[in-house]
C-alpha cells in the first residue's frame, strides 16, 4: 500500500527528549493546530482522535493517526461508492480488502493481481518511482503466497513537446524495466499515452499477477495471542520520512523539493524476499503476513491486529535499522522498501530465520500480539503510542463529499469537419504519439523470461501459460480512455472496463475478473468528486453486465498541479482465462485469401467521431460525446467471438477500439505481414474512424462464412479479403506495408532522439 | 550426461535453464546453491542468466569472486564443460575463465527482442548441433551485453575459431565487437553466451531454435 501521504514538516522533527525525564507518553513536540494541519488531518478529524483516546495524542500517535487516516489508506472520500462495485462471482476467492485479488482458475490453482499507482513519486524521481511502483505490487502479489508470473504498466505522460515529458518517459520506462527485468517477471503487456492534462502529473498504474495453489493463500489477518510478529526482509532508513514528504494535496512550484522522499527500489533484496516467502510459507510456519507499503510499519501491524481482532505490540529496538538515532515517529512512518511483517507460529521460528539467514535478509522479532485491542509501540523501554487498534482502522473518517453530475458535452458537428483522405489519416494516425508502435518501450522489457509467454506486448492482451498445465493459460489487459471519460465520464468507466473484457476476449479467453486503479484529481472539488461517482457507476453497471468482478484495486486521488486536474483516469486491468491454449486469438492476419468479418458493428461499421482519435490525434479537437456501450450487445457479440476463436473458425482477431477500423486493420496487416482490400462505403471516415463501441474485426476461410452468417446471433458483415502487401481501405489509395511499418515505427524512436539501435 | 545448475542470490532464469536441460534431456539438472559445501559429479555445469548481487559493482563482478567459482574453475581445468548464458557469460569473463568483457548495450538500455544468430563455429560441444554458417532465431534479454575485448585478444579469439555464435547482419543489439555473441575459452569446453537459448525450445516460444544447443550437449 502506496501512495499520498501527508506532508510532515521538516522544522518538527522528533528529537530524543531528556532520558530522565518523566513521562509514559512523550509529547516533547507540541501538538499546535498548524502541526495537526500538515499532518494532513482536517479540525474536525483532530476531534475525533481526541474523542477516541481522551487526551492529546503524542507526536508518534499523531503521525499514526496520518498514516492510516490518510486518504490512500482509508479510501475516505471513495469508500461510500467503491461499496456498489460488484466484487463476488462464482470464482472469487477473495475480493477486495487483502493485499490483492484472487480467483479460481480451476485445477486447485488461483491467479492473484491487482493494479497500484505510483503516480506523484513518478513525477518527482522517474526511475526510483516507477521501480518502487513495479516492487510495490509484486510484493502485494507474493505476500499472498504466489509466485508472480505476469506484469503491465499503464503510464500515461504529458504532451510530447512538453519540457518534461522525455526526461519522464526515458525514466518511468527504465526503471519499469530495471526493477521487473532483475526480479524476474515477464512485462506482458500494458498502455503508453500522452496527454497535455498530464503535464505535471504523469500517471504509473503498475499491475502484476501470480500463481498459486487456492487452498494456500496468505491472508494479512492475525490469529492467536502471544505470538511472534516478525520483521523480515531489508533494513528500515529514513526514506518516505522526516525531510519533505509528498503532499497528498495537488503538486505546487515546490515539486524539486521533494525528490529525496522518493524510496529507492532494490531487485535484488526483493527477489531474495520472494524466494525466502515462498520457502518460508512452504514450511507451514507462517500464520499471518503483510507487506510494509504506505507508512510500513504502521499500516501493516495495525492491518494485521485490526483484521484479526488481536492487539499489536511493538518493540522499536528490535526493528532492523540502516541509520542510527531513528526516532519511533520515523521508524512507524518508514517507507522503506523490500520489507514484511509476518505473525509465525512460535515452534517454527527457529525453522523460518534458518530460511532468511539464508538469503541473507533481516529477521528479527519485533512484537507480539496480544488480547487487548490496543496498538502499543515500545522505544527504549517507553511507550511511545497506545491507541485503540480496531478504530485506527475501522473508525477513520468517512465522506459523502458533495459532487455534481458532470455536464456532457454537445454532440459533435460534423460538418464543421475539414475534408479528410482516408489514408492520410490513417498514416497520420500511425505516425502519431498515441497510436504509434510501443516497440521503444516494450523492448525495455523482459518479456520472455519464466519460458511461458505465447503472446507478448504490441496485440490485445498479453497471454502466459500456465506453467505446468498442459493446456491453460492466462490473459491479461489493461485499458481505459480518459478522454471518453472527461466527456462522460460514466460511458466512460463502463468502455473502460468494456475495452478490456473485449481485449480478453479477442485474444480467445472467458474474462474472468478485474482490478481498479481509479486516478482522478482533487475529490474536495464537486466537479472531481462527480467525475468519481459516475465512473464508478458506469464501472459498477459493466462489470455487473459482463460478470466481471473488481477484486482488487486502488484510489489515486489529487493528481493535480497547480489547481488543474488531469483527465480522469480509471484504468482497468483484467485476467482470462484460456482453457485451451492451441485456440488463441491473434491479431496479425495469417493468411491470404481469408474473408475479413466485422462483428458487432452497425449497418454503417462506423458511425461516432465524438471524442475519436482521428479527431484528436489529427485535429487537435476534444469535441463531441463519448460513444454509448450497449452492455448486452457487447456481451452478445464477445460470446459470438469467443464461439468463433475456441471453434478454430476465426484466423485472426483483432479488438475494434480507439483509430477505429482503419487502424485496427492496419495493425493486423502489420502483425501479419500482409494486406487487405476492403470495400468501400458511402461515408468513409465515419466508417473507418468511428469509434462505436462492440466490435471485432474477425478472418475466416471463405469456404466457412455461410456457416457462420447462419449461426451468428449478433450483426456480422462481410468488409474485404485479406492479401497482397498493401491495404487498401474501400476508394482510398492503397498504402504499402512499408509506408505502414514507416509510419508506425518512426514516432517512438525519432521522439526520443535515437540513433544508436 | 549429468548436469548441474549453479544458482548465486539474484539469478533469475534458472527455472528456464532447469526446465530446458529436463526437457531436452529427460532428467532434470542437480540444482546447487552457491553455498551448497559439493558440487555433485557432472559432466555439465550450467550458470544461468539474471542479476547475481543484483548487478552491483559490475555484472558478474560479485558471484565471479565467490567460492563456487573457483570449484567450477578447477573443474573446467579438469575438462568439464561449463556453459554461462546471459549473466553466467557474464560471470564466467569476471572470473577470468572466458576472455573479453561486457561492457553496457551501445544503446544505455535494456533490450528484449529475438536477434538472428549465426553459427560461427559448429565444431564445439555447444554447437555441434548445429551446421557452421546456418543462421537461426535467439532471443535476447540484456543490458550488458555489449562484447568488448582488445585488439591482440580479440584476433587471438578469432583465430583459434572461439566464436561460436556471432548476431547476424543486422540484428547486433547491443555494438558487440565483431557481432560476438557467445565464445568459448582456447579450450573449448567453456562457453559464455548473452541470448538465451534455453527461451525457445518449444513450438509455443514460437520455435524452436535453441533446443540443439542442449541436445548436443546432453547427447554426449
Amino acid at each position: 500500500m502506496r501512495g499520498q501521504r501527508p506532508p510532515i514538516p521538516t522544522a518538527a522533527r522528533y528529537v530524543p527528549s531528556d532520558p530522565t525525564a518523566d513521562m509514559t507518553l512523550r509529547t516533547d513536540i507540541a501538538i499546535t493546530p498548524e502541526l495537526v494541519a500538515d499532518h494532513g488531518l482536517k479540525p474536525d478529524e483532530y476531534q475525533k482522535i481526541l474523542d477516541l483516546i481522551g487526551r492529546e495524542p503524542s507526536f508518534t500517535e499523531l503521525g499514526i493517526f496520518s498514516a492510516m487516516w490518510n486518504e490512500h489508506c482509508s479510501y475516505k472520500s471513495s469508500k461510500k461508492w467503491l461499496r456498489t462495485l460488484p466484487t463476488k462471482g462464482p470464482r472469487v476467492i477473495q475480493g477486495p480488502g487483502e493485499n490483492a485479488g484472487v480467483v479460481n482458475i480451476g485445477d486447485g490453482q488461483a491467479v492473484i493481481f491487482k493494479m497500484e499507482s505510483h503516480n506523484h513519486p513518478s513525477f518527482i524521481e522517474p526511475y526510483q518511482g516507477a521501480a518502487t511502483g513495479v516492487g510495490g505490487i509484486l510484493r502485494d502479489v507474493f505476500t499472498m503466497g504466489a509466485r508472480p508470473i505476469a506484469a503491465m504498466n499503464a503510464l500515461r505522460f504529458g504532451a510530447p513537446d512538453h519540457e518534461k515529458t522525455k526526461h519522464l518517459v526515458s525514466g518511468v520506462v527504465a526503471g519499469v524495466g530495471g526493477y521487473g527485468n532483475a526480479f524476474g517477471v515477464p512485462t506482458v503487456g500494458g498502455e503508453v499515452q500522452f496527454d497535455a492534462r498530464y503535464n505535471g502529473n504523469i500517471l504509473v498504474n503498475a499491475f502484476a499477477a501470480g500463481l498459486a495453489d487456492a487452498d494456500k493463500i496468505f491472508l494479512s489477518e492475525a490469529k492467536g495471542v502471544g505470538l511472534p510478529v516478525v520483521y523480515l526482509g531489508a533494513k528500515t532508513g529514513r526514506d518516505g520520512v522526516g525531510g519533505a514528504t509528498m503532499a497528498s494535496a495537488e503538486f505546487g512550484a515546490d515539486i524539486e523539493e521533494k525528490r529525496p522522499t522518493v524510496q529507492v527500489g532494490d531487485p535484488f533484496t526483493e527477489k531474495r524476499l520472494l524466494e525466502a516467502c515462498l520457502e518460508l510459507m512452504a514450511t507451514g510456519a507462517v500464520i499471518a503476513i503483510q507487506d510494509m507499503g504506505a507508512a510500513g510499519l504502521t499500516c501493516s501491524a495495525v492491518e494485521m491486529g485490526a483484521k484479526g481482532g488481536l492487539g499489536i505490540e511493538l518493540n522499536l529496538d528490535a526493528v532492523p535499522v540502516r541509520e542510527a538515532r531513528m526516532t519511533p515517529y520515523e521508524m512507524m512512518l518508514s517507507e522503506s522498501q523490500e520489507r514484511m511483517l509476518m505473525v509465525l507460529h512460535p515452534e517454527k521460528e527457529a525453522e523460518a530465520r534458518a530460511v532468511f539467514e539464508k538469503w541473507e535478509l533481516d529477521f528479527a522479532t519485533v512484537g507480539k500480539t496480544t488480547d487487548d485491542l490496543r496498538f502499543r509501540v515500545l522505544f527504549q523501554g517507553e511507550e511511545v503510542a497506545n491507541l485503540p487498534i480496531k478504530e485506527l482502522g475501522d473508525e477513520a473518517p468517512e465522506y459523502d463529499r458533495p459532487w455534481v453530475a458532470p455536464e456532457a458535452p454537445a454532440p459533435l458537428d460534423e460538418t464543421t469537419l475539414p475534408a479528410l483522405d482516408v489514408a492520410e489519416s490513417l498514416l497520420a494516425l500511425l505516425g502519431s504519439a498515441n497510436h504509434s508502435s510501443r516497440r521503444w518501450v516494450y523492448e525495455q522489457y523482459d518479456t520472455l523470461i519464466q519460458g511461458n509467454s505465447l503472446v507478448t506486448p504490441g496485440s490485445d492482451a498479453g497471454i502466459v501459460r500456465v506453467d505446468g498445465h498442459p493446456t491453460k493459460a492466462l490473459a491479461f489487459s489493461s485499458d481505459v480512455n480518459p478522454r471518453y471519460c472527461e466527456a462522460d465520464p460514466f460511458e466512460g468507466g463502463k468502455q473502460a472496463v468494456a475495452e478490456c473484457w473485449r481485449n480478453l476476449v479477442a485474444s480467445g479467453a472467458e474474462p474472468l475478473a478485474a482490478t481498479d486503479n481509479l486516478n482522478f484529481g482533487n475529490p474536495e472539488r464537486p466537479e472531481i468528486m462527480g467525475q468519481i461517482v459516475h465512473a464508478i457507476k458506469g464501472i459498477g453497471e459493466a462489470c455487473a453486465s459482463l460478470d466481471f468482478p473488481i477484486v482488487s484495486g486502488n484510489v489515486s486521488l489529487y493528481n493535480e498541479t497547480n489547481g488543474r486536474g488531469i483527465l480522469p483516469t480509471p484504468t482497468i486491468a483484467g485476467v482470462g482465462l484460456i482453457e485451451d491454449r492451441s485456440r488463441i486469438g491473434r491479431i496479425g492476419f495469417a493468411d491470404a485469401g481469408q474473408t475479413i468479418l466485422l462483428v458487432g458493428a452497425p449497418d454503417g461499421w462506423g458511425t461516432h467521431l465524438g471524442q475519436s482519435a482521428l479527431l484528436r490525434d489529427c485535429l487537435g479537437r476534444h469535441e463531441g460525446t463519448a460513444p454509448h456501450v450497449d452492455l448486452a450487445a457487447e456481451k452478445a457479440t464477445g460470446q459470438c467471438v469467443l464461439a468463433l476463436i475456441r471453434s478454430g473458425l476465426a484466423t485472426a482477431v483483432h479488438d475494434v477500439s480507439d483509430g477505429g477500423i482503419a487502424l485496427a486493420l492496419a495493425e493486423m496487416a502489420m502483425a501479419g505481414g500482409m494486406g487487405a482490400e476492403i470495400e468501400a462505403r458511402s461515408a468513409p471516415i465515419r466508417a473507418f474512424f468511428g469509434e462505436d463501441q462492440g466490435r471485432y474485426l474477425v478472418t475466416i476461410d471463405p469456404k466457412n462464412l455461410e456457416q457462420i452468417v447462419a449461426e451468428a446471433s449478433v450483426p456480422l458483415a462481410v468488409i474485404g479479403t485479406t492479401g497482397g502487401d498493401a491495404l487498401k481501405l474501400g476508394d482510398a489509395r492503397s498504402i504499402s506495408l512499408d509506408d505502414l511499418k514507416t509510419a508506425y515505427e518512426g514516432w517512438f524512436p525519432a521522439f526520443m532522439g535515437d540513433t544508436l539501435n | 550426461m549429468k548436469s548441474a545448475v549453479v544458482v548465486f542470490p539474484g539469478l533469475n532464469r534458472e527455472r528456464d535453464m532447469i526446465a530446458a536441460l529436463t526437457r531436452i534431456g529427460g532428467v532434470p539438472p542437480a540444482v546447487v546453491w552457491h553455498k551448497d559445501a559439493e558440487l555433485p559429479d557432472v559432466d555439465l555445469i550450467v550458470i544461468p542468466g539474471g542479476f547475481s548481487y543484483g548487478d552491483y559493482l559490475r555484472a558478474g563482478a560479485i558471484a565471479a569472486r565467490s567460492p563456487m567459482m573457483d570449484v567450477i574453475r578447477a573443474r573446467a581445468e579438469k575438462g568439464v564443460t561449463v556453459l554461462g548464458v546471459c549473466n553466467g557469460f557474464q560471470i564466467l569473463t569476471e572470473a577470468g575463465l572466458l576472455p573479453g568483457v561486457l561492457m553496457r548495450n551501445g544503446s544505455l538500455r535494456f533490450v528484449c527482442r529475438k536477434v538472428r544468430l549465426e553459427i560461427a563455429n559448429a565444431n564445439t560441444p555447444f554447437s555441434r548441433g548445429y551446421q557452421g554458417g546456418q543462421v537461426i532465431d535467439c532471443p535476447v534479454a540484456h543490458h550488458d551485453g555489449n562484447f568488448f575485448a582488445e585488439a591482440e585478444t580479440l584476433r587471438a579469439i578469432e583465430d583459434n575459431g572461439q566464436v561460436v555464435f556471432r548476431y547476424a547482419e543486422g540484428t547486433n543489439p547491443n555494438g558487440s565487437v565483431n557481432d560476438i555473441a557467445g565464445i568459448t575459452n582456447r579450450r573449448g569446453n567453456v562457453m559464455g553466451m548473452m541470448p538465451h537459448p534455453e527461451n525457445l525450445i518449444e513450438p509455443e516460444h514460437g520455435g524452436t531454435d535453441g533446443r540443439a544447443i542442449f541436445a548436443g550437449l546432453l547427447a554426449g
